[in-house]
């Protein structure tokens, strides 16, 4: 049995049709990625998984409870981490997790006894005493995650975990959402990196305009759209090169401002042609999640 | 639309929300106390006694008696009033802490009865507050009679506490607040009979006043001070009931369409 599901999921705000009928099933221990362009739909389709709006229609069941009416008693056994860090400004790091833990119901004693282990998760052993304004970026980030755990939920939602966060902290929010999974949690997270999708999710959903447009694996998502191997030509010549030998050495071609995507299935005689062109720059690479991405939903900006 | 205005879910829930007020209060309690009641008590004093020197008995009290009742319900309804609006827009607009809440098992109804309670209770302190410096002063006629101000005063925080909430609902930015006092609050302060009675006032003045729970309040609480059993209490006690309980039931409908669409 799923740990989430939802089907035909509906909702719009007056001609906007803003969810127009998705389905999503995530199984336990799974990472499941919802990813899609601005206003794709992704955080109102969290906020009705989570039961915080009512849908036009559809059916949401999430840990065996039906949603949105026995929303807050699936809510006990799930973690939020939002897309905006909403820590309370006032409270040191030890006060955040007792003030959040009451919120479930917990017992102070309970909390207290949780707070050392989601410290060390969160890398903030030594700061328990800190003040939220005095941590970094990637520690206020940490912290929400971790405060989200302090139910010691079975499902955990994550919008946008790592955006704003240097390399260093991305890394470090990885390993533990790795931890999660590895202690058979489930996480259902949205991003706007496909490389963090890549990374982490087993499967995953690309929104557009409210719509499901892909749903698999990251690689069987590759596999079935992309050429395993992609050439990026750069610089004002590509359109010349890309007339003269586009058709002949890729698949599939397109040019992008001064830049070509030239996609191949064996890009050994491409390399060849362009070793006798030292002047037109080049990265040779395989198909990622975001050539997927990119090809599905448009390169044009949605803003 | 009209899904938004069902009747409030009601259940003690609410106390984490209140007590997560409560705690952040804690660590600013003297600076906030300082604010709260600098203000009511430099009115009361300085008007009291220097404007109260040049007047004859106001209601055959001295002046600064009288002023002393006013003083009391007009700080507590500022004290609610300012925690509903720029406090709790804080925590509902700014710092997301509601959103945040009701990531949890608790929902938007659970948080803003937790809101109201908490800025009935802040007001009760400024309103008791008041009420020490009375009795220190010995300003009331039966200090046996004055405790009944205690529950006017929680009466008196969950009416401007619940009308407040409507103005967080609705409101854009802190700037909008400025319309709700210089419509609402500041008018009641001049025309429901804290500086001088109502009946000073024209006749259509003292029709206005007549529906203004600031006027309800102080019916009930001046009375107190001098010791006489308020005239038509019930009546006091269901208007402030009904500013309070309708002011919060539409500022729950608003918020779930502003938080929850």
């Amino acid at each position: 049995m799923p740990v989430l599901s939802a089907t035909n999921l509906r909702k719009s705000y007056g001609e906007l049709k803003v969810v127009a009928g998705v389905d999503i099933s995530i199984e336990k221990g799974e990472c499941f990625g919802l990813l899609g362009p601005n206003g794709a739909g992704k955080t109102t389709t969290l906020r009705l998984l989570l039961g915080l709006i009512e849908p036009d229609a559809g059916e949401i069941e999430m840990l065996g409870e039906p949603v949105p009416k026995q929303a807050r008693r699936a809510r006990l056994r799930v973690g939020v981490v939002p897309q905006m860090d909403n820590l309370d400004p006032d409270f040191t790091v030890h006060e955040n997790f007792m003030t959040y833990g009451r919120y479930f119901g917990l017992r102070d004693a309970e909390i207290a006894a949780r707070i050392p282990a989601l410290l060390d998760f969160a890398g903030l052993t030594n700061r328990a005493d800190a003040k939220i304004q005095a941590l970094s970026g990637g520690m206020k980030r940490r912290l929400t995650l971790a405060r989200a755990l302090v139910n010691d939920p079975d499902l955990i939602f994550l919008d946008e975990p790592t955006t704003g966060l240097d390399p260093q902290a991305r890394h470090l929010m990885w390993q533990g959402l790795r931890r999660l999974l590895s202690q058979g949690k489930t996480i259902i997270l949205t991003t706007h990196f496909m490389e963090e999708a890549e990374r982490l999710c087993d499967r995953l959903t690309i929104l557009d305009r409210g719509h499901v447009i892909a749903t698999g694996s990251p690689r069987a998502l590759i596999a079935q759209h992309i050429e395993p191997s992609v050439m990026e030509l750069y610089g004002e010549q590509v359109a010349g090169w890309g007339q003269q030998f586009g058709d002949q050495l890729c698949e599939r071609h397109e040019v992008v401002g001064e830049t070509l995507f030239c996609y191949s299935r064996d890009g050994e005689a491409l390399t060849e042609n362009l070793k006798t062109r030292p002047h037109l720059r080049y990265l040779h690479r395989p198909a990622n999640l975001e050539d997927v991405f990119l090809k599905l939903t448009g390169r044009d900006l949605r803003d | 639309m009209t899904h938004y205005f069902h009747l409030p879910q009601l259940s003690l829930r609410f106390i984490p929300v209140w007590r997560r007020n409560y705690l952040v209060w804690r660590k600013l309690a003297i600076p906030s106390m300082l604010g709260n009641l600098a203000d009511p008590m430099l009115y009361m004093l300085g008007l009291g006694f220097g404007l109260g020197s040049l007047l004859p008995d106001v209601a055959g009290v001295p002046y600064i008696t009288f002023l002393a009742a006013g003083t009391i319900a007009y700080s507590t309804m500022n004290s609610a009033t300012f925690e509903v609006l720029y406090s709790g827009f804080s925590r509902m607009h700014v710092q997301k802490t509601w959103d945040a809440i009701m990531n949890t098992p608790m929902t938007l109804d659970d948080v803003m009865l937790g809101e109201l309670t908490w800025a009935a209770s802040k007001s009760l302190l400024s309103g008791i507050a008041i009420l020490l410096i009375i009795w220190v002063m010995g300003l009331q006629a039966s200090f046996w009679m004055t405790l009944w101000i205690i529950p006017v005063v929680i009466l008196i925080g969950f009416c401007f506490s619940g009308m407040g909430l409507v103005m967080n609902a609705i409101s854009p930015s802190y700037d909008f607040f400025l319309y709700y006092f210089t419509l609402v609050i500041t008018p009641m302060v001049l025309l429901c009979g804290v500086f001088f009675p109502v009946s000073q006032l024209p006749a259509w003045l003292q029709t206005v006043s007549s529906i203004l729970p600031l006027t309800h309040a102080i019916d009930l609480v001046r009375p107190l001070m001098l010791g006489v059993t308020p005239n038509q209490a019930w009546l006091h006690v269901l208007v402030l009931l009904a500013y309070g309980a309708v002011g919060f039931y539409l500022a729950l409908g608003l918020t779930r369409r502003r938080l929850l669409s």
